[in-house]
């Protein structure tokens, strides 16, 4: 037997070399268990993230965007799919994957624990929160597990349309009247720090990064994609006439990046530790939906088993 | 495997692209039987015309190589290069070969 030192260091010397690792390798605990810890949040973040979306599908302005609503959030079914299908290779079933999000031990994005509170606020969610998660996954296209990155792929194939639908969503509303416009603004201002903190905590608050980086899981710190996401999203705010929210948001010539003010990140701890506006809506939602389809999964293993037996005798 | 008698099981999604293409792995989900898992498979691997056939295999008939074997599983092949067209020497003038 290879002792486990020598395994380690195999295992580091195919991630420098940019070879994937497939489920039926060789790695360390450490590397598995970020993995899963790290795939099944993003395969939450998914699910739970047509929660908000799904509350504004009944009452889109017009029936085009009641469709690109709808195949929006079907969309992210499908992220999740992949996703809890990637963590699955781990070595975790499925099974227990879901009852740890619904049991409230595992994590999803803190964005979608704030409310949806006008037609806007999925013009803000479009352009802004898939907008962030698009420059998480497009790094994580590259990232050193095989699953997971072939995953992303497929998945960042499909956003694009995401964050398009929702910045029209946003032009359209700025240029219409006052009203609607002011609506537009009061979204952007109520989405803009929430979708920074979406990056997570700074590079020099992150513990974690440094083994995420040397093993390739990401392949960009917190605050690097942060600052593109900020710099492309402000010029966008400009074609449209919306005013990002922060004061303190400057160009600043010498770095070619803006300046721009802090996070509150009082604000993020008390979402994740639980309380924001709608963690215990959004638990709650997903157990019902849980619960109520029981019936539904029993009775397709019912109906199977009868088919089979039928097309055995 | 879960002990849930409830649980559908695990399938592997294969799907051709185009006519006249392999079927290509696509990932997995889960069903109660394969004419489900070819229905979900159109839902969940096939929003964008990514296919015009599907395949579903259960994930426990799969039987794959050891990745620890690969060094001598793949040995045989590295000596036969003769296996290759470019290891011959064409006669100067020869056409079509
Ligand atoms: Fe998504
Ligand atoms: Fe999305």
């Amino acid at each position: 037997m290879t002792d486990v030192k020598n395994l380690e260091e195999l295992f580091q010397a195919k991630i420098d070399a940019e070879l994937k690792i497939e489920p039926k390798d060789w790695m360390p605990d450490a590397y598995r268990k970020n993995l899963i810890r790290q795939i099944s949040q993003h395969a939450h973040s998914e699910v739970v993230g047509m929660l908000p979306e799904g509350n504004w599908i009944t009452r889109a302005p017009s029936l085009k965007r009641k469709a690109i609503l709808l195949a929006k959030v079907q969309d992210e079914g499908g992220h999740g799919l992949y996703l809890y299908s990637a963590v699955e290779t781990m070595g975790v079933s499925r099974e227990q994957t879901i009852d740890d999000l619904l049991s409230g031990k595992a994590k999803y994005s803190s964005i979608f624990n704030y409310p949806t509170l006008t037609w806007a606020d999925i013009g803000a969610i479009g352009w802004l929160v898939d907008g962030a998660a698009i420059m998480n996954q497009v790094m994580l296209c590259r990232t050193s597990y095989g699953p997971y990155a072939r995953a992303m792929v497929r998945i960042c194939k499909e956003e694009s349309f995401h964050q398009r639908q929702g910045y029209e969503i946003m032009a359209v509303l700025a240029k219409g009247t006052p009203e609607q416009k002011e609506m537009a603004q009061d979204a952007l201002n109520r989405w803009w720090w929430p979708s920074l903190m979406m990056f997570g905590p700074t590079d020099a608050n992150s513990p974690h990064s440094a083994q995420s980086m040397k093993w390739k899981i990401k392949r960009q710190s917190n605050d690097e994609l942060r600052q593109t996401f900020i710099d492309r999203t402000v010029q966008q705010a400009e074609v449209i006439g919306l005013t990002i929210p922060d004061p303190e948001l400057k160009w600043n010539e010498a770095t070619q990046h803006y300046d721009w003010g802090a996070i509150d990140w009082t604000e993020f701890n008390n979402v994740v530790a639980g309380n924001g506006p709608c963690n215990k809506e959004r638990l709650a939602a997903r157990n019902k939906a849980h619960s109520e389809g029981a019936w539904v999964r029993e009775a397709a293993v019912a109906y199977a088993a009868k088919k089979a037996k039928k097309k055995a005798a | 495997m879960s002990e849930n008698p409830n649980n559908w099981p695990l399938w592997e999604i294969f799907i051709q692209s185009k006519r006249g293409l392999d079927h290509k792995h696509v990932g997995s989900l889960h069903a109660a039987d394969a004419d489900m898992a070819i229905e979900n498979a159109r839902d969940v691997y096939t929003r964008r015309n990514e296919g015009n056939s599907i395949w579903v295999v259960k994930s426990e008939h799969i039987h794959a190589s050891r990745p620890e074997d690969a060094e001598s599983f793949y040995d045989p092949a590295d000596d036969k290069v003769y296996r290759h067209p470019t290891f011959y020497t064409m006669p100067e003038g020869a056409k079509y070969i």
